[in-house]
Order: structure tokens, then C-alpha cells, then sequence
């Protein structure tokens, strides 16, 4: 951890500037390593794998076959020209589709719905610390086990959910929630929002609880309509938070894995790019296919940071408030 | 007037509890299940029927649930251990000193922590059968590093920014080196963002499930949330929903216990995670 030098910087007669920065130097550099290693070095290597024929079992005999596993133009001898690779692969757009769809619905339902939540709890009210307890339970739950939890709820013979809907008279037959292509996405759905709208709720409500009490008075002796207040005065003001909120939630929604896998299995309306990428890598035996995708999604995640940190001019950092 | 009000109060109440029940209901009825068994199983009882601790005895006397609670817990610990050594020293650096280079350092942590998984799960499979960690905890310790360290540096560093200047100053002018003011000036001011990052990372490593399931082969070496996942029946066709309740509610109720006892300073660590406007 520490390092002689440390010690000695005075001896040396360095400025004081200077002793500092080299100590900086020495307690970045163990997590700068542990990073390269856990991250650098193993998305460069998938990189690598996804221009080669590598496959499981000879993980250093692939050849170098450039961009074939994402396109490759063959000829046929009889003249006709077939295309193949992940990018004319339906599987994958399939997948492709899915895991934007699931983003953007589900993002957005958040959102709203930790809005409204949020704007519920930022009123004064008995009881208001337990309701905030509870609505922490659902984040605290491992994604596994709530996806165990609702597969229960919305089995399709002994499920709750199945029985609340029919006593309230919504469904007259049973529906097969997570087995059914037309519902697997909305089972998917309703999981996501459950668990992750009161995280945002809370998000949400520490933004709100910056904004100055005062205003809100002002604007009550103005006579402004509470709707109006909403949408000119809270939301501006919460905007900022609201973006870097929004941001995080898309980033954790477009790389979804473990709630599809264990919520609907082998469902190709809920197969995401995480589930197709890991199919084909570790099950499939196609590692170098799989490697491709994986690095696609990669790709598009980068993207689509960097879109938005551009044109929503989110400041991350937090340097130079 | 006053019909009125009593009606606006009505249905805000009203809606406090529609949150409520929505946020806590698939919990309690996880709990009610996993005291289910045989046929109370499959018709649908909205209160506790009965306190039968038989799922819960076949789990925990099961011959590898037990193990995986342990190897999660030993995975979690030492991870978060590790995060928060490499954390406390980086996120003085990052916080305190200035020199060339350090938002581009700070963007490139927070980019790692956007990282999807499955990027990189290709190259750590690869490194960690040429280390032969596959199938041993270890693989999991290093792995989890990508998202603990970046979340700890984070966090640790935005919660060191706002500390006074003049509590460093005085050591400087003391003539203390940058690593007796880590240790002696700012670690006693730390420790309640330490206990509450070092908490969120214990979480979010004990939830992981993808290089888990990918990392692990054998049933003895698995974590809780991928032993709860593959958890299987007599027969295929047959799910074993009440054990499997049970374990759910055996891993999940310490987490909700943690989370409410620290519920302000877990609000406060994920907006400093999260949310910095």
C-alpha cells in the first residue's frame, strides 16, 4: 500500500506541490492496476476473441479472421451472394429490439411513476419515514429472488395475480404470464418497474428536497395552480438530477441479464443482447460469435453515453461546482 | 369546504397506501409461501395459513445451501475489503490533490462503472482459467472489482471533497506526510461513508449474478443467487416453489434488516453515487 517514498519526500527537499502529487502517484496506481486488469485487459481480449475463430475448448488456437463474425460476404459459385454474421443474424436484431424496447418503456414507467412517488413522500405527512422504509424493500431484494418472487406471483395455475385479476372480474381465463410471447415483456416490465420505480422515487425526492421550501410558498400567494408549479418551477428545478438519474437506470436497462434469464428462460420476446451474447459464449459453443456481440453492445452503450452527456450536457464529474 | 378537504386527505392517504402494499406486498408473500407446503401450495391464501418450517428445514439441511450462504457471505466481505483499501488512498488523491489529468481519470472510473458485464466476460474467463481460479471464489473476488472499486472511488471521493480544507492544512503546516493525513486526519472523518459504500458494495456483491453463474461449476462452489436460481425438484417438471421461497426469504431478510437500519445513510450514499447535479 505505502511506499518509502513517502517517507523520504521531505528529505529530498521536493515543494510540497510536488510531494503531494507523488504521493497521489503511488495511491492511484494499485487501482488504476486493479482496474486495467478486471476491465481494460479483459474488454480488449473480447475484442480481440471477436475478430478470431476462437472457440471454448482452444481459447488460444483462434486464427485472425477479420470482421467475419459480424458481416462476411460469401459468393457462391453459382453466382449469388449470401451474407452472414451477427449484423444480418435476425437473433440478434431480434435481441436488439427487445433489450431497446424493455429500456425505453421501462425507464420511462420508472421514471413517471418515482416522480409520482416521489412528490407523494416530499409531503408532510405521519408515517411518512415508514413509507419511506418501505419502499427500500423492493431495492434491497436480490434480483434473483424477486424474480423468483413475481415467476410465483404470476404462475399461470397457482399465481396471485392470475387469481386477483379474476376475482376482480379483469380476465375471465387464466393467463400465462412468463410462458406466453405476447406477455413474457410485460411480465418482464412489471418486475423491472416494481423493483427499481422506488429507487428512483427516492432519487427523485432528494432532488426535490433541494428545492428551496420558499418558492413553493411564493408561488401558493400567487395563486398559482399546483399543476403549474409542477411543470414551470419543480421540474426545471430538478432537471439536473432528474438526467443523471435517467442516464443511470438506461445504462443498468440496456445491459439487463439476470432478471430475463431467470424470469424467461429461452423466451425469444424477452431474449435481451446480455442473454443472446452469453448463449452463444457459454452455451452455444460459438465464443467468438458471442465475443462479437458482446463487443456490439459494448459499442452501443458507448454511444449512446456519449449522445447523451452531449446533448443533455450532463456534468458527471461534479468537478468545477 | 370541509367534505372537500376530508375527501383530498382521503385519497392521499389512499394513495400512500397503494404505494405501500405495491412496495412490500411480493415480500410478505414470498414469506407466506415459503411457510406453504403440499397442497396449501397451490390454492392461493392471501394470510398465513399455517407456521410449517419444513421448507426451510429441507434448505438449510440441504446438503449445499448452507455452503453457498457461506460462500456469499466470504465473497461479499472479502470484496468489499479489498474496494475499500484500494478506495480510501485513490479517492484522497482524486479529492485532495491536484495534478494534470485527473478529470479525465474521474470520467474513465465512472465509465468503468457504466461497464456492461457481459463485455468483458469473454477476457475475465479467459484470465481466470489461465490464473485456474475458475470454480473458486477467488474468480469472483477479482471480477466483482469492476463495479465495487469504481462505486467506492466514487463515492468516497465526492463525500472527501466536502471536507474542509482547514482540517488538512493545519496537518500540512504540522508537517504530516499525505499518508499520516489519510490515516490520522481523514480516516476517523470517513468512517460513516465507509460503513454505508462499503454496505452498498456488500449488496450489489452479494446480488451478482452473472459472473457467478458463469464463473462457477459446481454446486458447492455457487453463490446464494445462483443456487436459488438453478434450485431444481425431484423431477424436472416439478418447481419447488417453497423451498425455493424459503431461501429467497433466508438470503433476502438480513439485506432488508441492513437496509432499514441504515435507510438515511444508504439514501444518501446512492445520491452521492448517483445523482450529482
Amino acid at each position: 500500500m505505502t511506499s518509502p517514498t513517502l517517507g523520504r519526500a521531505n528529505d529530498l527537499g521536493l515543494s510540497l506541490q510536488q510531494q503531494r502529487q507523488r504521493a497521489a502517484f503511488w495511491f492511484l496506481a494499485p487501482m488504476v492496476v486493479a482496474l486495467f486488469c478486471v476491465a481494460a485487459w479483459p474488454l480488449l481480449r473480447t475484442i480481440w476473441f471477436s475478430l478470431t475463430d476462437t472457440s471454448m475448448d482452444n481459447l488460444y488456437g483462434g486464427k485472425f479472421i477479420g470482421f467475419d463474425n459480424y458481416l462476411r460476404v460469401q459468393t457462391l459459385s453459382n453466382g449469388t451472394v449470401r451474407y452472414r454474421g451477427t449484423l444480418v443474424d435476425p437473433a440478434w436484431w431480434n435481441a436488439v429490439w427487445n433489450t431497446i424496447r424493455f429500456s425505453v418503456v421501462s425507464v420511462t414507467l420508472e421514471t413517471i411513476i418515482g416522480l409520482g412517488i416521489a412528490l407523494v413522500l416530499n409531503a408532510e405527512f405521519k408515517g411518512r419515514g415508514l413509507v419511506r422504509a418501505a419502499i427500500l424493500i423492493p431495492w434491497a431484494i436480490p434480483t434473483i429472488v424477486s424474480a423468483k418472487m413475481w415467476a410465483w406471483m404470476l404462475n399461470d395455475q397457482y399465481g396471485i395475480l392470475n387469481d386477483i385479476m379474476m376475482n376482480l372480474g379483469l380476465i375471465d381465463t387464466k393467463i400465462a404470464w412468463t410462458a406466453s410471447n405476447d406477455t413474457a415483456m410485460i411480465a418482464v416490465l412489471i418486475v423491472d418497474v416494481w423493483k427499481t420505480a422506488p429507487f428512483m422515487a427516492l432519487l427523485c425526492l432528494a432532488g426535490l428536497q433541494m428545492v428551496p421550501r420558499d418558492i413553493y410558498e411564493a408561488a401558493r400567494i400567487d395563486g398559482v395552480h399546483p399543476v403549474k408549479v409542477f411543470w414551470k418551477i419543480t421540474l426545471p428545478l430538478i432537471r439536473p438530477a432528474l438526467m443523471v438519474a435517467v442516464i443511470f437506470r438506461m445504462l443498468d436497462a440496456l445491459r439487463i441479464f439476470d432478471l430475463v434469464y431467470v424470469l424467461t428462460p429461452n423466451s425469444a420476446a424477452t431474449k435481451t443482447m446480455s442473454v443472446i451474447s452469453r448463449e452463444n459464449l457459454f452455451e452455444f459453443n460459438n465464443f467468438a460469435y458471442g465475443s462479437a456481440q458482446s463487443t456490439l453492445l459494448f459499442a452501443i452503450l458507448a454511444i449512446f453515453v456519449s449522445l447523451y452527456i452531449w446533448l443533455g450536457k450532463v456534468n458527471l464529474s461534479g468537478e468545477g461546482r | 369546504m370541509d367534505g372537500m378537504k376530508l375527501l383530498k386527505s382521503a385519497s392521499f392517504y389512499l394513495l400512500v397506501v397503494v404505494i405501500v402494499v405495491f412496495s412490500v406486498f411480493p415480500f410478505y408473500y414470498a414469506i407466506v409461501t415459503s411457510f406453504s407446503t403440499g397442497t396449501a401450495l397451490f390454492s392461493v391464501h392471501y394470510w398465513p395459513v399455517a407456521w410449517d418450517w419444513s421448507n426451510y428445514e429441507s434448505v438449510l439441511g440441504g446438503r449445499t445451501f448452507p455452503r453457498n450462504i457461506l460462500n456469499s457471505i466470504f465473497i461479499s466481505s472479502v470484496t468489499v475489503a479489498f474496494a475499500l483499501t484500494l478506495a480510501v488512498t485513490a479517492s484522497y488523491a482524486l479529492a485532495r490533490v491536484r495534478f494534470r489529468g485527473r478529470a479525465l481519470l474521474l470520467m474513465t472510473i465512472l465509465g468503468v462503472s457504466m461497464f456492461p458485464q457481459i463485455a468483458v466476460l469473454a477476457g475475465l474467463f479467459e484470465l481466470m482459467r489461465y490464473l485456474n481460479l475458475l470454480n473458486t471464489p477467488w474468480a469472483l473476488i477479482i471480477s466483482y472489482t469492476i463495479f465495487t472499486l469504481p462505486f467506492t472511488v466514487w463515492v468516497l471521493t465526492t463525500f472527501m471533497r466536502d471536507l474542509p480544507v482547514e482540517i488538512e492544512e493545519a496537518a500540512i503546516v504540522d508537517g504530516a506526510t499525505p499518508w499520516i493525513i489519510i490515516t490520522k486526519v481523514f480516516m476517523p472523518l470517513m468512517w460513516p461513508a465507509m460503513v454505508t459504500t462499503g454496505l452498498l458494495a456488500f449488496i450489489g456483491a452479494w446480488n451478482e449474478f452473472l459472473f457467478a453463474l458463469t464463473f462457477t461449476m459446481t454446486e458447492v462452489q455457487r453463490t446464494t443467487p445462483v443456487a436459488i436460481a438453478l434450485l431444481s425438484g425431484a423431477s424436472q417438471q416439478e418447481i419447488p416453489w417453497g423451498p425455493i421461497m424459503a431461501a429467497s426469504v433466508i438470503v433476502t431478510v438480513p439485506l432488508v434488516i441492513l437496509v432499514l437500519v441504515f435507510q438515511r445513510k444508504i439514501v444518501a450514499g446512492l445520491t452521492a453515487g448517483g445523482v450529482k447535479g
